[in-house]
């Protein structure tokens, strides 16, 4: 199967993927006996939370308190951001990849100091256009593509994101013009992080320097956070502890989704790090996940952007990382 | 940089240098008004960044409804210069706080760089007196009418609730897909801007935020536009 080919085989099967959700409506807006069953929905990877109310609302509504319907979503006390797509929400904070995912749902109450509000499928879908927007502002330096889209093209595009339909998204995206990323090699060293080119080996900065050193996931990985691939002489002295529950539970999350354009990003400086994390225990990073699934950090970037980003043409890492562990009493370095 | 192949934007390390220009500047020039500081960014704990990131803040700005209408059509230049309020004016609406209480909007304003729109970007929330958080739909009624309509019905600005990058709650946002366009167009057309010897990092947030403020009530005085004299 050549490369090409095995693209498509990716990509519908990131298309065709699904999380099966367990959802509890919460105990707080459970106003009848016996407690309704938990919901048993399988959502779209590329799709969002909200979008699970026609679902949801039948199931439980016989039971819930009188007044309007505010949904959203908690996983172990944490409220979901909605403007994130399902598959990521799970790959970033379900590091044992429980199945059924278990989440909890809420009708009332809506937390505005902490979510954004969301109104429906209407709020999702200016989302979802805003991020688009935004990814076509970095390739091609303004997005003239998305706003000038005739509503019909809109309609047919977010209709194919809400449905899973990936034949349809591609023929309606494709007008977009937003080039693939074509594969890159380590170029001149430089401080800029964000390039809006994708030609081969080009910079902006300067002439191609060629190497036959393909830009690896791993590269891209070490650009955004090369905290995470320091050298052996550097790491404390401290037994590191894997802390993914609770570092993944933060609020303040982010740090561990990077949110990554088509662009690709050129790692800085000449000198090549030691790391590679599977084989130094020392290393910061443990674990990688794209799409559900871990990738061989050695494929060439360009192919996972292509192939494994979401509709909004962004790619979702979720990274996941090892924390020192806390010290009883605190001390200065 | 030569102002006509400029497309508008300008780098995170240039939004820095802006920064700190603006906040020094603002703090020469009104020194009785509360002055903007650079928050660098919060780090995560696992995490040791190196860069220098950070946005500028300013806080518990009060805004008086009462005053913008009488001061919406006041130009101290007759050139295209948006509309400012010289320092006596905030003086006396210190003394109006005390009887018009029920009229005092306060508001955060941070200046947050985009690194996907390499602009400023505006984010603000509001609320009263008594720290009750107010919605957009309470005070957009209050915004100065003319100079709202002129920025609403562009495609330049509109205001949504969206997340803060750094501190994760909802604020509001002056959305930032045509920035670059019209600063471009601003630093065109004004010649007192710059010019032919480029683009003059100190005064792109002024001019920014001269345009941006004019959605949210935020003034800015006149000297902030002067070159320097050194």
């Amino acid at each position: 199967m050549d490369v090409e080919a095995m693209g498509r085989e990716a990509q519908k099967y990131v298309w065709e993927g699904a999380i099966p959700l367990q959802i509890h409506l919460h105990e707080s807006e459970v106003t009848t006996l016996p407690h309704p069953s938990p919901a048993l929905v399988l959502a779209p990877r590329m799709g969002y939370l909200p979008l699970l109310l026609p679902l949801l609302k039948p199931h439980f509504s016989s039971t819930l308190p009188p007044g309007v319907d505010t949904i959203w979503f908690e996983y172990k006390g944490l409220p979901l951001k909605w403007h994130i797509p399902t598959g990521v929400l799970f790959d970033l904070l379900c590091a044992e990849q429980e199945r059924p995912w278990n989440l909890t749902v809420h009708f009332r109450g809506y937390p505005g100091n902490i979510l954004t509000p969301c109104e429906g499928e209407d709020s999702v879908k200016w989302s979802f256009i805003n991020s688009l927007k935004e990814a076509a502002y970095i390739v091609n330096g303004n997005c003239k593509n998305v706003m000038n889209m005739s509503q019909s093209d809109q309609v047919e595009l977010w209709h194919s994101v809400l449905n899973g339909n990936m034949e349809t998204y591609q023929r309606v995206s494709s007008k977009l013009k937003l080039e693939k990323v074509g594969d890159q090699y380590v170029g001149k060293p430089n401080s800029n992080l964000l390039k809006s080119r994708t030609n081969t080996g080009e910079t902006d900065t300067g002439g191609p320097v060629k190497t036959d050193k393909c830009f690896t996931l791993r590269d891209a990985v070490k650009a955004l956070l090369p905290e995470l691939f320091v050298e052996k002489t550097l790491i404390d002295e401290e037994i590191p502890r894997i802390e993914l529950e609770e570092e993944s539970r933060a609020p303040s999350d982010d740090e561990s989704n990077t949110r990554n354009e088509e662009d690709v990003e050129e790692k800085q400086g000449e000198n090549v790090e030691c790391c590679c994390p599977s084989d130094d225990a020392e290393t910061k990073l443990k674990l990688v996940r794209i799409q559900g699934i871990e990738p061989k950090l050695e494929i060439p970037f360009s192919w996972v952007v292509n192939n494994l980003m979401n509709p909004e043409h962004f790619l979702h890492i979720c990274v996941f990382v090892k924390v020192p562990q806390a010290k009883p009493l605190p001390h200065d370095r | 940089m030569d102002i006509s192949s400029w497309d508008g934007t300008l780098s995170s390390s240039d939004f820095c240098l802006a920064a700190h220009a603006f906040t020094e500047k603002w703090k020469r020039i009104n020194p009785v008004l509360p002055p903007w500081s650079w928050v660098p960014r919060p780090k995560s704990p696992w995490l040791a960044s190196h860069e220098v990131e950070g946005y500028l803040s300013l806080e518990n700005m009060c805004i008086l409804r009462s005053c913008e209408e009488d001061h919406d059509e006041k130009s101290h230049k007759g050139n295209e210069e948006p509309n400012c309020l010289g320092k006596d004016e905030y003086i006396d609406n210190a003394t109006l706080v005390q009887s018009y209480r029920q009229d005092v909007r306060y508001f955060d304003f941070h200046i947050v760089y985009s690194a996907s729109y390499r602009v400023p970007v505006l984010y603000f929330r509001t609320y009263s007196s008594d720290g009750q958080p107010l919605l957009l739909e309470d005070i957009e009624k209050e915004l100065p009418g003319n100079s709202t309509n002129v920025l609403m019905e562009s495609k330049w600005t509109f205001i949504t609730q969206e997340e803060h990058p750094y501190l994760n709650r909802p604020w509001y946002k002056l959305h930032p897909c045509g920035t670059s366009e019209w600063m471009k167009l601003l630093f065109l057309t004004d010649p007192s801007l710059g010019g032919s010897q480029g683009v003059p990092v100190e005064l792109y947030l002024s001019s920014w935020i001269s345009m941006v403020g004019q959605a949210v009530g935020l003034k800015v005085p006149l000297e902030m536009f002067n070159k320097r004299k050194e």
